[in-house]
């Protein structure tokens, strides 16, 4: 039995959004390599909205599949919308990930959430944290 | 697609001369090797008969030869048994840092039950220093462990040098040679070693069956308690096929070892310079010449060993990795990390090893297959991002 659903075979296999943004609006960087996987979102902004995300992953397939599903969820979405991104619903709509690689999906969310907090201390708005999940040990 | 297996390290495929050795076991020769009638006869005589080819590759008498279930049994015997056998003499024992789990953590079981243990390092190649086993010795030293090959690296041990020094030192020596035994040539009498732990799995045999050879007259706890099979040293109904597969496997292992030997370190080095030089940033990991024949291990930087594996799987290649995104506990290799590679690069783990079934055209497969995989992860990954624009900076 293949340990990954199909979906995430998918992601992982078809990766969307791979990139960086040179003029990125705002930028998320979360994990490292020691630990296992670590993420980079860019994100443009326009009108409050995520007008285009790319992300660069170093990891396992998991953590691929994820980053391309979070780009995907989160793109075209408010800022308020794309915060409402839970590690949950990134497992869910990946239709599930292996019990050790939740972590992955933690990851997702916190780079995106990272990367929109970025955006608006440049903006020099107040932030309002909201953390995408649990801090991994970072 | 074409499919091919490259992870015989894991396990090997079982030959077909094995599989026919066993299946009268299976069937019509189901008899209990303890009973006293014709079905235990039958049972009985092939039991002794693999123990005689058991012991024949490696060099010793039968009556030394103990069944086990695998390795893993073998090791787990050998060290706890071993060393509650001696521990009115003392309560230190010596591993290396590289042992497989079945070593180590029956070591660490050792020390909740009174023990002290000493891990001697290794070196950049996985090496260890008979020097520092010397150095790790003392009055109270019982038992030493250190394993013959790692299958991870494929690094081979001096063993006889090593074994020479903890004799002197009065100590029992054992050696898990699971993946040396049956793929190099293992002799416990020229090793000078007083146990060693092989598993049938890993020389074209079955799976749930090993072997511990215990030189006659050292003493050995059991562990499973019962009957009186394998002279009271280990209780159980006899796994008389998975027995006499073992002993299949050993014969032609010991009839082959040469070629075997010949062939896969042809495919190993070809694949290890084909690679080498087809990729930038990878690495050999393991001793560069003492090293076992199939088993061709790297470290690639920037990208995982997980996501190198999910790709070669799609082109039907079987590898394997010791990085942290392939262990269940999310930790690097304790084998990579004992050698000083840095935790970032262990996660670009990967470990092709060649079985005697593999072709030429199975590594030009790989050298065909990896390339663009590792292209494709690395345009993914912000470290090898990160890695250019340094390179760039630095111009």
């Amino acid at each position: 039995m293949p340990i990954y659903s199909e979906k995430v075979m998918d992601h992982f296999m078809n990766p969307r959004n791979v990139g960086e943004i040179e003029d990125a609006d705002g930028i998320g960087e979360v994990g490292n390599p020691v630990c296992g996987d670590m993420m980079t979102f860019y994100i443009k902004v326009k009108d409050n909205h995520l007008n285009d995300i790319k992300f660069k992953t170093f990891g396992c397939g998991a953590a691929i599949a994820v980053s391309s599903i979070v780009s995907e969820m989160a793109k075209g979405k408010t800022l308020e919308e794309a915060r409402k991104i839970t590690p949950a619903l990134v497992a869910e709509e990946l239709e599930g990930l292996p019990k050790n690689k939740y972590h992955c999906s933690n990851l997702g969310a916190q780079a995106l959430n990272k990367a929109i907090d970025d955006y608006l201390e440049k903006q020099g708005k107040e932030v309002k944290k909201k953390k995408g999940g649990k801090d991994e040990k970072e | 697609m074409r499919k091919v297996y490259l992870d015989n390290a894991a396990t090997t495929p079982i030959l077909p001369e094995v599989l026919q050795a066993m299946l009268p076991y299976l069937r019509d020769a189901y008899g209990n090797p303890q009973s006293l009638h014709s079905w235990g006869d039958e049972a009985r005589e092939a039991i002794e008969d693999a123990r005689g080819k058991v012991a024949a590759l490696v060099g010793s008498q039968p009556e030394e030869i103990i069944f086990t279930s695998s390795g893993t049994e073998s090791n787990n015997l050998a060290i706890k048994g071993l060393a509650m056998a001696q521990q009115s003499k003392g309560k230190h024992i010596v591993v290396s840092a590289i042992e497989h789990f079945s070593v180590l953590h029956s070591a660490r079981t050792l020390e909740k039950w009174g023990f002290e243990m000493t891990q001697v390092p290794v070196d950049k190649h996985g090496l260890v220093d008979p020097k520092e086993v010397a150095r790790s010795l003392r009055k109270d030293t019982v038992l030493v462990s250190i394993m013959h090959a790692n299958s991870e690296v494929g690094t081979i041990q001096p063993i006889k040098e090593i074994a020479g020094l903890v004799k002197e030192a009065g100590a029992i020596f054992h050696s898990d040679a699971v993946a040396a035994a049956g793929t190099m040539p293992v002799d416990v009498r020229e090793l000078g070693v007083d146990a060693l732990s092989l598993a049938g799995n890993q020389f074209y045999g079955p799976k749930g069956v090993g072997a511990l050879w215990l030189k006659r007259g050292v003493r050995i706890i059991p562990f499973l308690d019962g009957g009186v099979q394998e002279e009271g040293r280990r209780a159980g109904t006899e796994n008389v096929p998975g027995v006499v597969g073992l002993g299949k496997a050993a014969e032609l292992a010991q009839a082959e070892m040469k070629s075997r030997m010949d062939h896969l370190s042809t495919l190993r080095d070809r694949l290890v310079e084909g690679l080498l030089s087809r990729i930038e940033h990878v690495v050999l990991t393991g001793h560069p010449t003492k090293r076992l024949p199939g088993n061709a291990s790297f470290c690639v930087e920037f990208i995982a060993g997980e996501a190198m594996l999910m790709l070669l799987s799609q082109r039907g290649i079987a590898a394997s990795s010791g990085s942290a995104c392939t262990s269940r506990a999310l930790k690097a290799s304790h084998v990579l990390t004992a050698m000083g590679i840095p935790a970032e690069i262990a996660q670009g783990s990967l470990l092709f090893s060649f079985g005697r079934e593999n072709t030429e055209e199975d590594g030009d497969y790989v050298l065909e297959a990896l390339p663009p995989i590792v292209d494709k992860l690395r345009q993914m990954s912000p470290l090898y991002a990160k890695f250019l624009k340094g390179r760039k900076g630095g111009k």
